[in-house]
């Protein structure tokens, strides 16, 4: 037994770590649900869920229940082939894109084992999430035709031309950032940005590209041109008229009810955390702190257990307040448990093996952090921002966007050659 | 290692296969698919041929191939679009005006 | 049986498959489903060779872009099944015997000992992407920018075929 879990050590570990990876994005889905509802509630003045559990903590789980328990119809005329098939393609990219991404840079060594921390770590990381961005276009498509309805029809087609003119633009404002980096592999991206001056942190980010050669063109014009595609190719307000709800029914997904829009919501909210993950490790520096890597800076290195230990007060003294018992109960054991974990992480100053965990959390601290700065971004930008209509979007699209990425990477070229030849 | 005889015979059968939908299909938009089946399979037997040979050039080629598959299908189906305005039917037995 | 060999015959299988249901299937958007199933199973058996950045775009390109033209334009058009007519009676009984003729003759000539084809297979070409674009830009650099002049009538062609005529 021992020696056929040695022998296939490397399988049986990617199986368990695609089964953890799957059960944290399916669990940071359901919850980005509720970070959604809440933000843009209290954005517009009102509270959001706040019923089922405390403060509506509960609410994707009640969501899901609801899913599953609720009428799968399917529509009469429909092509039964395509109609399932559409939703199950969506889900399937969006949660194939998840295996490319780094988590962390050093490996964990269990039982002899080196464990690293992303699924796969291929030398074309980049170009297979442009491949499954570009294949997800064919979930929205076939999904608006397979409906056999004239709405859905139509919001799939807009959807998708949509997809695909901003794939163009999203494309080409991370072409900047692989000239710096001459690998597409995510990891060796992550990796460029690490190998700035003095170990300057937040100003070797490519976003201010302030590298060992020097000053380079800051990626800034990138990022903007890389964020904004990524809204639209999510069909992420405010670029979402194709599934808005006054305008075409719900677009493509209209005919689709209980358990396949829930995979097409999945798909969707996934998709933005892919996208998340995409803009931190290009233009962000991945997991990389902002503060510099020296010596002086080391005390940065406790500022998650700063962060986790008044966060955990916080939690209790809300928690011992709440109206209803559960919450009075739930709050401050999980605000205790932050506090605690805060506490054991800050003596790790004094403790040996607790120091050992302390920088092991430190680049998936920031990498979480980063991730949950875009995410709120995505969300601020959905309470705010007006819909744009179909033309300015395309307009944007198209004379906008494309030209500012194609500059970005003429320039960004030029300081290259030039200092790399200086 | 799988040898390249393997590759180049699945090439050869998607050929086929191509040529067979090319001549049989009715449906114009059909035909033009099966015209991508072919280039597919002919781009197999350079990437095969690529690793074969350990030169990297067949791979250069495949890049080209795609392009001009690329060009050739957005002009193709413009004009597919112009024989469904004309015609109003996607059969290529009524793109027949130049028959004997 | 190793691994690589494995992998070989199912993702053989499957464009095998996807062919074979391009041509049996009536619907125009089921062969093009069937199509980039072809497609993605050619990028996996691209990736089992090694030639890492042609599978990518070919899924890119091919897979991503062209395939989603000819499902627009199928969507567009609003393509039905294909009507049943009837093959010439020489279509009929002599058409499947020639193809597989075709298919044999092609494939029998792999097998000949003077064909040309290296028995041991190499390796798998060490960063094959970096000697890709080395080899765009230096020895290829002309048909490279042919090609980019090529898209660009093509993008002009197919608009102009495209639009509607002016009342």
């Amino acid at each position: 037994m021992i020696s056929f879990l040695q022998q296939n050590a490397f399988w049986i570990i990617t199986i368990v770590k695609i089964a953890l990876l799957l059960f944290i994005v399916l669990t940071v889905n359901a919850y980005l649900t509720w970070f959604e509802r809440k933000v843009v509630a209290h954005i517009q003045s009102r509270w959001g869920p706040h019923r089922v559990g405390p403060h509506g903590l509960l609410q994707p789980a009640a969501d899901g229940l609801k899913f599953l328990f609720k009428e799968d119809p399917t529509p009469a005329g429909v092509d039964r082939f395509v109609y399932y098939l559409a939703p199950f393609l969506a889900l399937m990219l969006s949660l194939t894109a998840l295996a490319v991404i780094p988590f962390g840079p050093d490996p964990i060594n269990v039982f002899g084992q080196k464990i690293y921390l992303w699924i796969t770590n291929p030398d074309i990381g980049l170009l297979v999430l442009f491949a499954i961005t570009a294949l997800s276009v064919y979930g929205i498509a076939l999904a608006g035709w397979a409906s056999n309805s004239k709405y859905s029809l139509l919001g799939g087609l807009r959807s998708s031309a949509q997809m695909i003119s901003y794939e163009l633009a999203l494309t080409m404002s991370v072409v900047g950032v692989l000239l710096m980096a001459n690998t597409f592999s995510l990891q060796g991206i992550i990796e460029q940005q690490s190998n700035a001056k003095w170990g300057v942190g937040i100003l070797g980010w490519n976003v201010l590209a302030w590298t060992r050669q020097g000053l380079m063109w800051p990626q800034i014009f990138g990022f903007i041109c890389f964020f904004t595609s990524a809204i639209a190719e999510t069909n992420r307000a405010p670029f979402d008229l194709p599934e808005a709800e006054s305008e075409l029914v719900a677009g493509f997904h209209t005919e689709y009810a209980s358990f396949k829009f829930a995979m097409f919501f999945i798909a969707e909210y996934t998709a933005m955390i892919t996208v998340s993950c995409l803009a931190t490790i290009l233009f962000f520096g991945g997991w990389l702190s902002p503060f510099p890597a020296t010596s002086v800076w080391t005390f940065t290195h406790y500022i998650p257990s700063i962060t986790l230990i008044p966060f955990g007060l916080w939690v209790i003294y809300d928690g011992i307040r709440y109206e209803t018992i559960f919450g009075k109960l739930v709050l401050p054991a999980v605000g205790f448990a932050m506090f605690a974990i805060g506490a054991a992480l800050l003596a790790g100053a004094w403790i040996a093996p607790l120091h050992t965990v302390n920088e092991f959390i430190q680049p998936v601290f920031w990498f979480t952090a980063k991730i949950l700065v875009f995410l709120f971004f995505y969300v601020w930008a959905r309470g705010t921002l007006p819909r744009l209509r179909y033309d300015q979007l395309m307009n944007v699209g198209w004379k906008v966007l494309l030209p500012v990425s194609i500059a970005n990477v003429i320039v960004t070229a030029a300081i290259v050659l030039w200092r790399s030849h200086a | 290692m799988v040898p390249t005889h393997y590759y180049l015979v699945l090439s050869a059968v998607l050929f086929g296969l191509g040529a067979v939908a090319f001549v049989f299909k009715r449906n114009i938009i059909t035909i033009f698919m099966s015209i991508e089946l072919m280039l597919n399979a002919v781009n197999l037997a350079f990437v095969a041929f690529s690793q074969a040979f350990g030169k990297v050039e067949g791979q250069v080629f495949v890049l080209f191939v795609i392009v001009v598959a690329a060009a050739e299908a957005a002009v193709g189906l413009g004009i597919i679009i112009l024989i469904q305005r004309n015609r109003q039917s996607l059969n290529i037995e009524k793109v027949n005006l130049l028959k004997l | 049986m190793n691994p690589a060999l494995l992998i070989f015959f199912v993702l053989a299988g499957l464009a095998l498959l996807g062919a074979g249901s391009l041509v049996l299937q009536k619907h125009p958007i089921h062969s093009a489903l069937s199509l980039i199933v072809v497609m993605v199973s050619l990028a996996g058996l691209y990736l089992l060779m090694g030639a890492e950045f042609v599978a990518m775009v070919q899924i890119i390109v091919y897979g991503g872009a062209i395939m989603v033209l000819f499902i627009f334009v199928i969507m567009l058009l609003n393509a039905g099944e294909e009507e049943h007519t009837d093959l010439s009676k020489l279509a009929k009984f002599a058409g499947l015997p020639l193809a597989l003729a075709l298919t044999a003759s092609l494939a029998a000539l792999v097998f000949k000992p003077d064909a040309g084809v290296p028995t041991a297979a190499h390796a798998f070409i060490p960063k094959a992407t970096e000697q890709i674009s080395s080899m765009l830009f230096k020895e290829f650099v002309y048909p490279f920018e042919l090609t980019s002049f090529l898209i660009l009538v093509a993008i002009m062609g197919a608009l102009v075929l495209a639009q509607r005529e002016k009342k």
